[in-house]
């Protein structure tokens, strides 16, 4: 068994929702080890109602079939957060178009940040909606190029 | 019925009817940025439902699954509160479909999440490390419904003659139902009895209250019993739009 040539597999797994990013990026990924007949892949969900977690799941499975069989384990403790989004996940949504969380998720309890576009980099922009797209995001605009965007709600 | 189990169940179904009522929302909403709003807030509580749920029926040991209890159960083994199974409008016909009205949405919003943040927050230290982890998860998501409802209930309340008489409307219908907040008893080492949150909510709530320039009726002596699967007429219209699929094709999968 190549662990290392399944890890770089695994690495290579883009999230459905948001394909610019791989899973690994957001932290999804907590641990992938070796079995007897295969790996096991233990995820964190992000969202409890996130619909794409069954689809990961699969994605996981796909890529990793030739390494035998894949156990792919979810586990919700400790609970996901947007602090575990890597510098490189979080420079990726960046050049996406998403904002990436500006606060750890403890913080954002609290506070409503104040944003730059990711478009003309502005620094007046407004929240129109807390909720987005997908479960992860927020709608926000900019008020010099008018163009909306959203942000990676930290969690 | 097993007390933990119970009181897993009024917890689980609350979230999934609370749910289920919402998502009647879905391409109804004044803007579409309210579209999505609802619509996620809708598939959080559902994806908590089916957590609990799955947990519920380890419990219970008689091999159901989540979609065995949230489709195949009879309206008096749902254990959810009343107040998140009435109709999304007070003028609603009786089925259930039809009427909406964003300010009872966003008022019962309002109440539903501060209420879920402080047992989520208490379910944290439970005894039962399932139900721990799936409270610390949910919270996470509540604080954000809580925010935003919290915001409408005030931007309406001190808003238009027209969105304050509609928000206080809605205060009055939903007002009796709040008292089943704080039925359900605790179970030692799962959690509270639900009547240990209320003098914080009742505290948020009345700080919310003034902030929307809204005034709280009289206190109620009425006492729903949703958590003992006493339901109103409305949860029998709603089972039966939600079990449609499953009554009618018994076992069908994706």
């Amino acid at each position: 068994m190549n662990l290392a040539a399944a890890r770089e597999r695994l690495a290579a797994v883009p999230d459905p929702e948001i394909p610019a990013v791989t899973l690994v990026d957001l932290g999804i990924v907590r641990d992938l080890r070796e079995t007897p007949g295969g790996v096991e892949v233990v995820l964190t969900p992000t969202y409890s109602g996130c619909p794409a977690t069954e689809l990961i799941a699969d994605d996981v499975r796909a890529a990793l079939a030739e390494f035998g069989e894949v156990v792919v384990t979810m586990q919700r403790t400790p609970a996901w957060t947007t602090d575990w989004i890597t510098p490189e996940g979080r420079e990726k949504l960046q050049q996406y178009g998403i904002v990436p969380p500006q606060c750890s998720a403890e913080q954002a309890i609290r506070l409503v940040p104040k944003l730059r576009c990711p478009r003309c980099d502005g620094g007046r922009t407004e929240q129109l909606s807390r909720f987005g797209s997908t479960a992860c995001k927020s709608t926000w605009r900019c008020i010099a190029c008018g163009e909306p965007f959203e942000y990676f709600k930290p969690i | 019925m097993d007390s933990k189990l119970n009181y897993v169940l009024q917890l689980a179904d609350t979230c999934l009817i609370h749910s289920q009522r919402l998502s009647e929302w879905a391409g109804h909403a004044p803007v579409l940025e309210e579209d999505l709003a609802l619509s996620n807030i809708a598939l959080d509580l559902l994806g908590q439902a089916r957590a609990l749920l799955t947990h519920a029926g380890q419990i219970e040991g008689a091999g159901r699954d989540e979609d065995r209890l949230a489709f195949l159960r009879e309206e008096r083994d749902y254990r959810n509160i009343v107040l998140v199974e009435l109709p999304n409008a007070a003028a609603s016909p009786s089925d259930g479909g039809g009427g909406r009205d964003f300010a009872l949405t966003m008022l019962r919003n309002a109440a539903v999440s501060i209420w879920l943040e402080l047992l989520y927050e208490r379910l944290q230290a439970s005894g039962d490390a399932e139900l721990a982890g799936i409270a610390a998860k949910s919270l996470k998501e509540v604080r954000y419904h809580r925010q935003h409802s919290c915001d409408w209930v005030v931007r309406l309340g001190d808003g238009t003659g027209e969105s304050q008489a509609r928000m206080q409307a809605a205060l009055g219908v939903l007002w009796p139902y709040f008292n089943e907040l704080f039925a359900a008893g605790g179970v030692d080492g799962v959690g509270p009895a639900w009547s240990e949150l209320e003098p914080e909510w009742r505290a948020r709530w009345a700080a919310l209250m003034q902030e929307a320039t809204l005034t709280p009726p009289r206190d109620s002596a009425m006492q729903s019993r949703g958590i003992d699967g006493i339901h109103s007429e409305h949860m029998g219209h709603m089972l039966g739009t939600m079990q449609f699929l499953q009554r009618t094709y018994p076992g069908g999968v994706w």
